[in-house]
């Protein structure tokens, strides 16, 4: 018998009834992470029925999807600030914790923050942890050797009663990335270019591990960066080995064990890796000495090219064909040519610390191009607080960017931050869908330096160039 | 919710592949704190012009289209945001099932638990289905069998469990709830807490 995987270790410490022909696993769910936005219909469920949130201590609540990102000192300030919409989404949210118990990291909290920036700061996130979000970027999670997953609201009502899911078994695929990482790569080069190698359905049915030498030598925030994106290639999850770097990471944070509880946990966190002898559905190797930096051309994440390369052609393709036309891009139109109107740094996928000192380091000096509208959004307020003390507010002000408070602002068009229709925004978020960051918005997905440089020039821009 | 059994419909046909659930549910309509009314938001982007006004040549907005309750779609449909308001939207417009050459995960589950059948078919009877828009196609949920017009009629993939639930319009957390002992147990006796 083989041995086992990092995934196979924590779905099985979490079953409390395995799954048959009949009827799927019942799977125990360790953290819940909650906001405003997929929450509402689970919790009146809970009211219609007479239901109790079954762990309130399991469940971390904040706000961030359609919060505005200009500072708000009390609910009242959203009567100005927000749509009425929104400002009832949000009201509703800080109703339903009070009603049923669960702390809040709202407004006027420090904690508060993107749902999938604050559960690892925190130290809510832990390794061996199952935890689910209604939101898909749950997969950021499975940096730390979580299983971490996205769900519907529906399913949110199953855990807010019941603390579990219904769950058949994924399969798994491993990734491993070996080779040595050519400077000014980044991790979110690495997502993108693995997304265009397998697919945006590449990893559907499956959860993924990445491995291989360079993802233990990267940071936990550029293992997040490359979780985060997991569910862009259409994977259940992805994951990632626990080891020394998590164990660094985690020390000291607030809801970390602590004390005599420290040294136990990390025995255990260490035994989580796979076992060498185990086996996965489907194994996929990637050597990273040649990437470059990428940039998305179309409308959605697989679609991408070198920031070196042109707009490839769409061999008769129609869907292709509407990409390119809704992007007002060519094909053999070199990447680098193009105008660029708006820059946004920020999203669960690149709005950490190192995310904006990366930026910062390409802006400093630089002024953005007249033509340029560059956000900078922290993931977090603790990150906020973080950055300014290191003055990196001062270099993205100084530069011509605006430097707003934290929340997922321009990733997706319902906070207020949108693109114009027409605009072309290079993002380091993670969609490049068709209207995502507004109606009639284009989205050029890639890392924060390619954000930083193409800010600079107006058009997009290779950062290897400007460092 | 409704029970299930048995859909018979002509098709709307959509055959762009990838078809992500920011299409299906555009970001700005999640403010709704409900599950209803959102069959007006389902394709906004590419159903209405800038003033709102329905553009006719899109296939939602055909006469007949309001009473279809199969669209078939292309390759990879529902992938991206987990946002359950897109198959809400779906559901409320009127559709009973999807029909397509795969799907994203999490869309498939939440469509199973609104009443909306994710039906998985092999690439032939797709395309024979993207060149017949409007065909009449029958879905019968307890065998899992899709018929066509032209004769051919084929299983699909559905899970047990989800396809009992829809047959008999069971919620499926009542069947967590009768968990509840197990559950409790689990808790007590496993090594660690989180």
């Amino acid at each position: 018998m083989s041995g086992k995987s990092l995934f196979e270790k924590v779905w099985e410490d979490h079953l409390v009834s395995a799954e048959t022909p009949a009827n799927p696993a019942v799977l125990y769910i360790d953290l819940h992470l909650t906001h405003e936005v997929t929450t509402p219909q689970a919790f009146t469920l809970l009211r219609e029925q007479g239901m109790p949130v079954r762990r309130p201590d399991l469940t971390l609540a904040t706000l961030d999807h359609s919060t505005p990102t200009v500072p708000v000192t009390g609910l009242k300030d959203l009567d100005v600030l927000s749509e009425p919409a929104q400002a009832a989404q949000i009201r509703q949210m800080v109703q339903n914790c009070e009603d049923f118990g669960i702390e809040l990291h709202g407004f006027g909290s420090d904690q508060r923050g993107i749902v999938h920036v604050i559960g690892p700061e925190i130290g809510a996130t832990q390794p061996g942890k199952t935890i689910v979000c209604g939101d898909s970027h749950s997969s950021t999670h499975g940096a730390f050797g979580a299983l971490a997953f996205g769900i519907g609201s529906t399913e949110v009502g199953h855990v807010l009663a019941t603390q579990c899911l219904l769950q058949r078994k994924p399969k798994s695929m491993a990734i491993n990335f070996n080779g040595q990482l050519p400077a000014g790569v980044t991790a979110k080069d690495i997502i993108l270019a693995t997304i265009g190698e397998i697919g945006v359905d590449g990893g559907t049915g499956h959860v993924i591990e990445y491995r291989g030498n360079v993802i233990s030598g990267l940071s936990m925030e550029e293992r997040m960066t490359i979780c985060n994106m997991t569910i862009e290639a259409g994977a259940r999850a992805g994951m990632m080995a626990p080891d020394d770097t998590t164990v660094e990471f985690l020390a000291g944070r607030p809801q970390a064990p602590g004390g005599a509880d420290w040294e136990p946990a990390v025995e255990r966190w260490l035994s989580l890796p796979s076992d060498d002898d185990a086996t996965f559905d489907r194994e996929i190797d990637i050597d990273v000495a040649n990437l470059v930096p990428m940039v998305t051309f179309g409308t959605n994440p697989g679609m991408v090219v070198p920031i070196t390369a042109s707009v490839p052609d769409s061999n008769g393709d129609l869907s292709f064909r509407k990409a390119l036309d809704y992007m007002g891009l060519e094909p053999g139109q070199s990447m680098q040519q193009t105008s660029v109107d708006v820059v946004f740094v920020g999203s669960c996928t690149n709005s950490r610390l190192p995310d904006l000192r990366a930026a910062a380091r390409v802006l400093k000096g630089n002024k953005i191009a007249d033509s340029v509208r560059m956000l900078v959004v922290p993931g977090s307020e603790i990150i906020k607080q973080q950055a300014e003390a290191e003055g990196l507010h001062e270099i993205f002000l100084a530069a011509g960017a605006e430097w707003r408070e934290a929340g997922c602002s321009m990733c997706l068009g319902m906070n207020g931050d949108n693109l114009l229709p027409g605009q072309l925004c290079v993002s380091t978020s993670n969609r490049n869908f068709e209207g995502r960051q507004g109606i009639g918005g284009r989205t050029v997905l890639a890392s924060p330096e390619t954000a930083a440089a193409s800010a600079i020039n107006g058009r997009i821009t290779d950062p290897r160039t400007l460092l | 919710m409704e029970k299930l059994t048995h859909i018979h419909s002509t098709t709307i046909v959509l055959p762009q592949t990838d078809i992500d659930t920011d299409q299906i549910m555009p970001g700005r309509f999640l403010t709704s704190t409900t599950r209803e009314g959102l069959s007006e938001a389902i394709f906004a982007d590419w159903r209405y012009d800038v003033d709102g006004q329905p553009l006719p040549d899109f296939a939602l907005n055909q006469p007949g289209a309001a009473d279809c309750q199969v669209l078939v779609a292309g390759n990879n449909f529902g992938c991206g945001s987990s946002r359950e308001h897109a198959p809400w939207g779906l559901v409320d417009f009127g559709f009973r099932a999807v029909i397509s050459t795969r799907f994203a995960d999490i869309f498939s589950n939440n469509s199973l638990k609104n009443g909306l059948v994710p039906v998985v078919i092999n690439e032939d009877t797709h395309n024979w289905l993207l060149e017949h828009p409007g065909a009449m196609v029958d879905i019968d949920v307890a065998a899992a069998t899709l018929s066509l017009p032209n004769g051919v009629s084929l299983n699909f993939p559905l899970d047990g469990f989800a396809q009992h639930c829809l047959l008999e319009g069971l919620d499926q957390l009542g069947y967590l709830q009768s968990k509840e002992s197990e559950i409790s147990h689990f808790e007590q006796v496993r090594p660690w807490k989180p």
